[in-house]
């Protein structure tokens, strides 16, 4: 009877052991991957220098992404008197800054990054994030259970939450026009709309190239560096500044790891415990129990 | 619950065996009437004071609670972009995981390590296990935007290589896993000895898949901070030491928890405990505190190792600093210090204040990470009071169902052979 339930139970620990390197193989494969980003992927350059604060890309956006007329015409700039961030309402805000020692303010466009490789994709559980390869991150609101650990995530503050709805609320954030204009090659509506050329659409290894000619063209003008070339990975979107990043409401913390490379301390770990914990305990329950086994064996040789 | 020591006064006795007192095999229903008629259950129902305070709660709560569901989470919550975890996970889902893993700490301590002697607690500890995390799960359903989609990550649409993967997996998988290791004392009260011959053939390997399970997602619920480097503060983040704090806290917390919970259980209900239970809590309680100081003390060390590690020394200066220190020195130090006056001097009394203080320090280092300090370059924010609402009408449908298994099921007491009762 008990060599019996040790071959059993050496039988369920193999099969575990079994089930355990397979799904840790997968794993490290999903975590291992240090993904620079498509070579093909589009982005976009937004040069601050440029930017007057007019609100036409807020007015292209909604209007091309269909969101609900906002409490304060896009014409109206009073708006900019605070600071804004993107909502369920507006995928794209712009935001005033004024910066010490220079005599007009800088502006400054927020959506989503549309970072190569995505926190908020690498943190869903339900896979509802795609990185294109076209270079957007666009979200499937349709298997989406609303745990908004991408929201956490996001070294942004990008992802908005439909709260107020209550049969579907899902997340709502910049996909950049993937649907209606990326997918066939055309650029974003906020980009076409702009009047001052302060959006430039482009390859994102081009973007880069004319970032740094315009840097080395005005060396006085612009800050000596691309934001978003290599933060948290890097992104599609990235931005050109007179002012220092952090004076334009920037975080300049964000390090050039991915988010995924802080998360990748821990699952490293998981393989490892679901394979080494089920022979290490079941060893300790042998040597903690070998003296009740060694009485039992010799009442029955007693008996 | 005083009624009930009036009826045992009078001469009645609480269930704990097949048979009622004229020798008659008891019902289902007379066993969860206590085998009371139905009048006199009702009646020292109604008169426990604190029955009133639970309606007063379920009725305004449970208001609350189904607006939730008709009006969304906007109408109970601020509707927080930034902060999208409120108080029913920072609470809900990351202090009552931890404080419900005494079931796989006492499961370990018995089954795999052959210590028996903590047999009379082990049930009570896995029973405060199974419904911490069955009313997280809860929690988690009152939080979710789509909470009907719930099994999406299981069969729908998966994400492996995601942290919360492994958390719905594990918890789902450990929460069968507990129902199971408390089906013989189900098994005992129902009067179905079949099912319990057959967990216990199992029980050994229910227990390690408890300890693996327990120990990916306890650490797994720390390392989902890890994809908020710069929201949470450096104090209370550290990238490869943050599954571990929450793994080691973890193992204090349940083991403090069930010091509690036993506390009550002997004050509230001693009427339902049997000998074996009371008699043998104190040497138990100072059994857990030993355990528990030694979980405090390595969970110390590695927390004072990962500002080492990550370079935080600097930001113990600031006023986040003196906070941290105060949830440190409050709610890990003080009880270490306490546990370990109270298993020298033999005092349980003293050991059970101290893991009252652990409970609630771990409580603030779960609700630090997740709202206090997450965000600290941003704003404050301050849960709606429907949220807080919420929260307590949750935790106290936790607490009546805790009540009503400890009232009927083996746990506090041990159940009767047929033998003996018709004997």
């Amino acid at each position: 009877m008990k060599a019996m339930n040790r071959r059993k139970f050496l039988k369920g620990s193999l099969l575990g052991g079994a089930a355990a390197s397979v799904i840790g193989k997968s794993k490290n494969a999903d975590a291992a991957a240090t993904f620079g980003g498509y070579p093909e992927a589009m982005g976009v350059l937004v040069d601050l220098t440029r930017c007057v604060g007019c609100r036409s890309c807020e007015a292209a956006c909604n209007k091309e992404q269909g969101l609900p007329a906002p409490a304060q015409p896009f014409d109206d700039l009073s708006v900019l008197d605070h600071k804004r961030r993107t909502s369920e309402g507006a995928y794209t805000v712009v935001n005033r800054y004024e910066i010490p020692g220079q005599d007009h303010p800088l502006f400054r466009k927020i959506q989503c990054n549309h970072c190569n490789e995505p926190a908020c994709l690498t943190s869903c559980f339900v896979k509802a994030y795609t990185k294109t390869p076209e270079g957007a991150v666009i979200y499937d609101p349709t298997v989406c259970v609303g745990c908004r650990t991408c929201m956490v995530a996001c070294p942004f503050y990008v992802p908005a939450y439909s709260y107020s709805s209550v049969l579907n609320p899902v997340i709502k954030k910049c996909i950049f026009c993937y649907d209606t204009r990326l997918k066939f090659g055309r650029p974003p509506a906020c980009v076409e709309a702009c009047p001052r050329e302060v959006l430039t659409f482009g390859k994102r290894q081009d973007l880069i190239k004319i970032g740094n000619q315009r840097i080395k063209n005005y060396p006085d003008l612009y800050e000596d560096h691309i934001y978003g070339e290599n933060e948290v990975g890097g992104t599609s979107w990235m931005y050109l500044s007179s002012a220092p990043f952090e004076q334009v409401g920037f975080d300049t913390d964000l390090g050039t790891q991915p988010i995924l490379s802080y998360v990748k301390e821990f699952l490293t770990v998981v393989p490892m415990v679901l394979t080494i914990w089920p022979a290490l305990f079941a060893g300790f329950h042998l040597l903690a129990t070998r003296k009740d086994v060694q009485k039992k064996e010799e009442k029955t040789e007693k008996s | 619950m005083e009624r009930m020591k009036t009826l045992i006064a009078s001469g009645k006795t609480p269930v704990a065996r097949h048979y009622g007192p004229d020798k008659n095999k008891l019902t289902i229903k007379d066993k969860l009437l206590l085998g009371l008629s139905l009048s006199d259950y009702l009646a020292q129902a109604f008169r426990n004071p604190v029955n009133w305070i639970f309606a007063v709660i379920f009725a305004f709560g449970g208001y609350v609670t189904v607006t939730r569901f008709l009006f969304g989470l906007g109408y109970v919550t601020h509707s927080s972009y930034d902060y999208p975890w409120g108080l029913f996970l920072g609470f809900g889902l990351f202090t009552m995981v931890p404080l419900s893993a005494s079931g796989f700490m006492l499961g370990t301590t018995v089954e795999v390590f052959g210590r028996h002697d903590f047999k009379p607690i082990e049930r009570l500890a896995l029973l405060n296990g199974l419904l911490g995390y069955l009313f997280a799960v809860i929690f988690l359903q009152v939080d979710l935007g789509q909470p009907w989609r719930l099994i999406y990550p299981m069969f729908v649409s998966l994400g492996p290589a995601a942290v919360l993967f492994l958390v719905a997996w594990h918890v789902a998988t450990y929460l069968s896993v507990q129902v199971a290791e408390l089906v013989p004392a189900f098994a005992e009260w129902a009067g179905m000895p079949k099912l319990k011959i057959f967990i216990k053939s199992i029980i050994l390997g229910l227990t390690i898949a408890g300890i693996i399970l327990s120990t990916l997602h306890q650490g797994a619920l720390g390392a989902l901070f890890t994809y908020a480097p710069g929201k949470v503060h450096p104090l209370w983040f550290s990238a490869p030491f943050q599954w571990f704090h929450y793994f080691c806290s973890s193992i204090f917390a349940g083991l403090c928890m069930l010091i509690v919970v036993s506390t009550i259980c002997k004050k509230t209900m001693s009427w339902r405990c049997d000998s074996n239970f009371l008699d043998n809590l104190d040497r138990l309680t100072l059994g857990l505190a030993k355990g528990a100081t030694l979980a405090l003390i390595t969970y110390l060390v590695i927390k004072i190792i990962a500002i080492a590690h990550d370079g935080d020394w600097g930001y113990l200066a600031s006023g986040w600093g003196q906070w941290y220190m105060l949830e440190m020195g409050a709610g890990v130090i003080l009880p270490m210090i306490l546990f370990t006056i109270s298993i020298r001097n033999n005092l349980a009394g003293l050991a059970r204040f101290a893991a009252l203080i652990a409970v609630l320090g771990i409580a603030l280092n779960r609700l630090n990470t997740a709202l206090f300090t997450f965000n600290w370059k941003l704003y404050q924010e301050i849960p709606h009071w429907r949220e807080v609402m919420i929260c307590i009408f949750v935790y106290s449908l936790y607490i009546v169902t805790y009540r009503f298994i400890l009232y009927r099921l083996p746990i506090l007491y041990t159940w009767k052979k047929d033998e003996e009762a018709v004997g």
